[in-house]
Formats: C-alpha cells, sequence, structure tokens
C-alpha cells in the first residue's frame, strides 16, 4: 500500500488492450521479505509466444518474483493479471518449474509418480489416479527423454534428471503461461538440449515462458526477451533492445568485469 | 502364561479385553497412516508439542466436569479439554515461530514443557482434593488400557478407524503437499486447509491415544511405524500400508502384553514393541536395511578389488592386495606362484576389454554412463544392448577425429 502511495506517476501499463490480454501483466508489485524489500515497483507486460529470460544479480529479487506472480507468497502492493484475469482465476493456464533444491528428493516416489502430479488437477479432488493418467504421464517423461527411468526413486535420479522430471510434471498440464526457476541449474548437457528443445516446442506452439536464468553468456541464444532485475527492474524487452552492456551494466554494477560484458556482447550480437 | 498371551491375542478373553485390543490395534494404524504424513511434511515433532500441550486441558477439563457434575471422570470433558489446549499449544508453536526469530523445534521445546509443567502442577492440586485420589488421571501420562471402560474403547475404535479412511481418502493431495506444497499452491491446491486437515487428524489421533499409550509416549505412535515402513519401500502408497501394518500390530501386540501384565503402563509395551518392529526394519529391510546396505558394500568391495587386480595384471607388474590374490587364486586365475594361469590370460583379456568398452561409454555418452549405476561393477555385455556395444567398439578401434 504504502508504495502505491508513495508512487509518483500513474502506471499505465494494464490499462491498454494489449497488456489487458497478455500472458502475463504486472503492474508495480513489490514485496519484502522480513522489512526488507526484495521486489520493489517492478511493472512487465509478457509479450505472447514469449521466451522471457529473467536475469540480474544474486539477491536481485529474480525467484520472489516469480514466486509473487504465481501468488505464492504475499505482495506489498500491486496488480497481477494473466490472459486479463486475476493469477487465482487462471490456474489452469499456468504451468510451475521450481527451483530443483526446493524439495527433499529422498521423499518415497517414483518419477512417474512425480510426473502425475501434474494430472492431479485434472483427476480432481478424492479421485484415484487411474491407469490412464499413468500412461499420460509416461508420455510426458518420454518428451524429456526420461521414459526408462520412470519407476526409478527420484533421488536415485542425476539431477539433470531431476530436472526434466520437474519439466515432464510442468508439461502434463497443458497451460499457457510457464514459469521456471532456474531450470539450467547444475544440469547435464542432456538435460540442457532437453530443455531448450520444449522451450523451442512450447514457442512454437504460442505459450509463453517467464524463466529465470543465471547464464549471461547463453541467455540471448535461448531466450528472445529479457527482464533484467536488480530488485526494481532494469530494462524488459525484446533481446536485443534489453539485453545492452548499459542496461547489464546497471543491473550488475562490479559485479561485472568490463571484458565479461563486452564478450556477452559480441555473443549477442552487437 | 503363554496360553494366557494367546487367548488374549485370539480374542478370547472377554469382550471388554477384546474391545480394547481391537480400540488399540486400530489407533496404531490412524497413527501409522497419520504419521507417514506429518514425517514426510517434516512435522514429526509437533505431535510431541501437541501432546504434552494437552496435560493442562485434560486436568482443567476434570476440574470443570467436578465442578458441575460431581465426578471429574468424565471423558466428553477431558477429551474437549485436551482437544482444546492441543489446538492452543500446536498455534502457540505456529506463533512463536511467525513472530520471532526461534526456528521451530526451539518453539516446540518451550511450547511442550511449559504446558506439561503447568498440566503437572494443576495435577498436584487435583490430587490434594478429596475426589482426587480415585481421580486415575496419571494414566494418562503413561497409558493404561487395563482401566478403560467398554465405551472408551469403542469411541477409539470408531475414531480411529474414521481417522484412517479420511487420511487414506485424502492420500494423493497429502502427499502431494508433503512433497512440493509451493507447486501444489501454484496449480492452485489449498494448501493451508489440505495442512490444517493433516494436523486436525494428527490432534485426533494423540487426543484418541492419549489413555492408550500415554502423552508422554504418544509421539512414538506416529513416528516410529512410518520410519520402520520407510526402510522397505520407495513408494508412498505402500509405506502407508506397512506403516499402518507395523503401527496397529504395535498397539495390538503391546496392549496384549499390557493386559498379561496388568502394573506395566500400556503405554510402554505398546512403544517397546513398535521399537521391536522398528529394529527388524532397520536390520533386515532388502534394500534399505543395515544388513543389505553392508552386504551390498561388501560384494561391491569385492567386485571393485577383482576388477582392479584384473586391470593391473593386464598392464604387468601388479600390486595385488591379499584380498585380491585370494580371490583371483580361489577362482582359478592365478597359481600360487602369482603367475597367470591360461584361463587367467583368457579372464585378464576380456576384462580390459570390458573396461576399454566401459569407458569409451563413459566418454561418448557421460550422461548415460552417469545414469548407468552399474558402471564398471558388471560385463558391460550383460547391461548395454549389442548394437550400442558394436557402436562403442567402432569408436575404440577408429577414434573420431576432433572438430577443429
Amino acid at each position: 500500500m504504502i508504495a502505491k502511495l508513495l508512487k509518483l506517476q500513474p502506471s499505465t501499463s494494464l490499462s491498454t488492450d494489449a497488456a489487458k490480454k497478455a500472458p502475463l501483466a504486472i503492474d508495480g508489485l513489490s514485496v519484502s521479505y522480513h522489512h526488507k524489500p526484495v521486489v520493489w515497483d517492478l511493472s512487465f507486460v509478457a509479450p505472447e509466444k514469449g521466451l522471457v529470460a529473467v536475469v540480474g544479480p544474486n539477491g536481485a529479487g529474480k525467484s520472489t518474483f516469480i514466486k509473487a506472480a504465481l501468488g505464492l507468497i504475499p505482495k506489498l502492493s500491486g496488480e497481477i493479471t494473466v490472459y486479463g484475469k486475476p493469477v487465482d482465476k487462471q490456474r489452469k493456464l499456468i504451468g510451475y518449474v521450481p527451483q530443483r533444491g526446493s524439495v527433499d528428493w529422498d521423499f518415497p516416489a517414483s518419477a512417474l509418480d512425480v510426473v502425475t502430479m501434474g494430472l492431479y488437477g485434472e483427476i480432481g479432488w478424492l479421485k484415484p489416479v487411474r491407469k490412464g493418467h499413468k500412461e499420460q504421464a509416461l508420455s510426458y517423461l518420454e518428451k524429456v527423454g526420461m521414459a526408462d527411468f520412470a519407476d526409478r526413486q527420484i533421488g536415485q535420479l542425476s539431477g539433470g534428471q531431476q530436472q526434466r522430471v520437474f519439466l515432464a510434471r510442468a508439461l502434463a498440464q497443458d497451460a499457457s503461461l510457464y514459469f521456471m526457476d532456474e531450470p539450467f541449474v547444475g544440469v547435464d548437457a542432456a538435460t540442457e538440449r532437453a530443455i531448450i528443445n520444449v522451450l523451442k516446442k512450447l514457442k512454437d506452439q504460442g505459450k509463453t515462458v517467464i524463466c529465470v536464468h543465471h547464464d549471461l553468456q547463453s541467455a540471448p541464444d535461448y531466450f528472445d526477451h529479457a527482464l533484467i532485475l536488480n530488485v526494481r527492474p532494469v530494462a524488459s524487452g525484446p533481446m536485443h533492445e534489453a539485453f545492452t552492456s548499459e542496461n547489464l551494466q546497471r543491473a550488475y554494477g562490479g559485479r561485472l568485469a568490463p571484458s565479461e560484458l563486452s564478450g556477452l556482447m559480441s555473443l549477442a550480437g552487437q | 502364561m503363554l496360553q494366557e498371551l494367546f487367548d488374549i491375542l485370539t480374542f478370547q478373553s472377554g469382550y471388554n479385553t477384546n474391545v480394547v485390543l481391537l480400540g488399540a490395534g486400530l489407533l496404531g494404524t490412524a497413527g501409522g497412516v497419520v504419521g507417514v504424513f506429518s514425517l514426510l511434511r517434516k512435522r514429526a515433532l509437533i505431535s510431541d508439542a501437541i501432546s504434552h500441550a494437552t496435560l493442562p486441558g485434560i486436568t482443567l477439563g476434570f476440574l470443570v466436569a467436578l465442578a458441575l457434575t460431581g465426578t471429574g471422570k468424565s471423558l466428553p470433558f477431558l477429551m474437549v479439554g485436551s482437544t482444546l489446549s492441543g489446538i492452543l499449544g500446536v498455534l502457540l508453536v505456529q506463533w512463536i515461530k511467525d513472530n520471532t526469530r526461534l526456528p521451530e523445534d526451539s518453539a516446540i521445546g518451550t511450547v511442550l514443557s511449559s504446558f506439561f509443567g503447568l498440566g503437572v502442577v494443576l495435577m498436584s492440586y487435583i490430587q490434594t482434593l478429596k475426589s482426587g485420589s480415585q481421580a486415575g488421571l496419571e494414566s494418562y501420562l503413561l497409558g493404561s488400557t487395563a482401566s478403560m471402560l467398554q465405551s472408551e474403547a469403542e469411541m477409539i475404535a470408531i475414531s480411529a478407524l474414521a481417522i484412517t479412511m479420511l487420511a487414506v481418502l485424502f492420500m494423493k493431495e497429502f502427499g502431494l503437499v508433503c512433497f512440493d506444497p509451493d507447486y501444489a499452491a501454484s496449480r492452485g491446491w489449498a494448501v493451508s486447509k489440505i495442512d490444517l486437515l493433516m494436523m486436525a487428524l494428527l490432534l485426533a489421533v494423540v487426543v484418541i491415544g492419549l489413555k492408550t499409550v500415554g502423552l508422554i509416549l504418544i509421539i512414538a505412535l506416529v513416528i516410529i511405524p512410518p520410519v520402520a515402513a520407510r526402510f522397505w519401500t520407495d513408494r508412498l502408497g505402500v509405506m502407508v500400508a506397512i506403516s499402518a501394518f507395523t503401527g496397529g500390530m504395535s498397539c495390538y501386540l503391546g496392549a496384549a502384553l499390557s493386559a498379561l501384565t496388568p502394573d506395566l503402563p500400556s503405554g510402554a509395551t505398546i512403544v517397546l514393541t513398535a521399537t521391536a518392529l522398528f529394529t527388524l526394519s532397520l536390520l533386515f529391510a532388502p534394500k534399505r536395511g543395515v544388513i543389505a546396505t553392508a552386504l551390498r558394500q561388501f560384494s561391491f568391495r569385492l567386485k571393485i578389488t577383482r576388477r582392479r587386480a584384473l586391470l593391473s595384471l593386464n598392464k604387468g607388474q601388479p600390486t595385488l592386495s591379499f584380498l585380491a590374490s585370494f580371490l583371483l587364486k580361489r577362482e582359478g586365475v592365478l597359481n600360487s606362484d602369482h603367475t597367470l594361469t591360461e584361463k587367467g590370460q583368457k579372464t585378464v583379456a576380456t576384462m580390459s576389454r570390458d573396461q576399454a568398452l566401459w569407458n569409451q561409454y563413459l566418454s561418448d555418452y557421460p550422461e548415460e554412463a552417469f545414469a548407468q549405476n552399474r558402471w564398471s561393477l558388471a560385463m558391460i555385455t550383460d547391461i548395454l544392448p549389442r548394437d550400442l556395444i558394436n557402436e562403442l567398439e567402432m569408436s575404440i578401434d577408429s577414434p573420431k577425429k576432433e572438430i577443429g
């Protein structure tokens, strides 16, 4: 509330027609942890069919932004709409791939069990998982190259394989807007390829992906839009417009050496 | 004595004992089922806070019943009192966690000892009352099936059955929230309501179990069976079933033992029975048990020692450990003077080819090789399909030119 009162200019992003229908439209989002603001006055409109990389230094509020956008943590202020409606009314359209480290992998479940969780919404309250659901879940494991590991307890999988299980679980529901929290962290080359393939397919199907990404080197290759964040939004837009050395410098400050920056820019084709 | 135990166990000791045993068995089943979810939700210790927090409620319930009805030993009053103070305890733990920097275990410790202290003071006060001597409240501390009324046992049996059925009905939702609450919330599941139901079932098990197991030991009822069950399986549904069985057997056998020796508090005999079942699981469970793990470790060492020894023989100048030369001599690979037998030369050649293939697999398919948990532990021909091995053989014999 206070953030809203203090805001000098009224934000107009949600009043436009385009923003009303956008996969994700955020207006003036502020979030704090223990009396410390971690996301400050963030407005952002995600494009249709966009692969958006959310980049920024450690502690920039990237994961917090995603969790707040999903309504998982309370926000101080701000409005969030998904395809023009409040996020709580659009749950069926939203897929989520959390950070791999956020769960206990010693849980008594197989890879197939975890992917089946993606179908629970479809199955509904109190109804049992049927054979058809299991077969459906297996087909999604196949899509990420994990069908052979369906019956393995999830703790017996490598980090990359665990990530692919999470990805398959998100695919198992037919969402239109996907949130992914650092899916590329600590994965092997095969998993990286699998994730990139999935991203491409999602884009071809007209879906939108908002993905927290830690690696500046690969961001321009994998994504076509960027949201650069350091507590406050630094820049957002199509990759070639937003992902500039100036903006990165503003977000990362001294944490990015000049040589790193110029290296990145040559990669981005600038 | 044995005959008597047999009679009790086979429900031949009168209706009252039968109902008590049945109630205890169903109580244990409910504890086992509900316990799985509090264990997986990492809330096992909260049940200790709940159980200790019930004591002031039991004593206050007794005093209120005494004032209103003239006798304190009124089950409804005691149950309502213990439920209310149990809820208060949970809320306090939650409040301390949310509003201070104390971690959950400190909050639990503080709440359970404070409530327990208050309860003991109130109990001592009741002892000084004239009607206090026959109160029998101390049976709520360590459990006593001997003094249990038939109506109480019936109430326990019915409630336990209802708790078990509810928990099984909600197994899918409970499992989802235990594994990944954030994901569940992102999908629109009412995580806080599901959590509340799990907590309510836990509270219900504690309250109906007070008389049988006692508030000091009741935590065992929701912790030991699921922990024992985890040794046997990697599947949630199977874990719930085994935990239910373990809990049910512990309470049934423990209550029977207690019926045989009425001086022993039933809580103690039940917990010791559960401990025995836990120990069996810990030792003998086929995959995760201690003995199976040790055996696997030993066979792994033997395989690795043998393989390393054969590979070092292939390179000439081997330095063989005592274990290695013992193994190879027994196998007929080595002569007593440490030279290779005819069979040995073959074995060494086969093994070195096998290792070369495994190494090639690791460099050609690093991800798959890493995921293959028998890499270099078995012969590659037993593990990988023929066409893949052909490919690996070709890639050994004509290494690919590196690009650039």
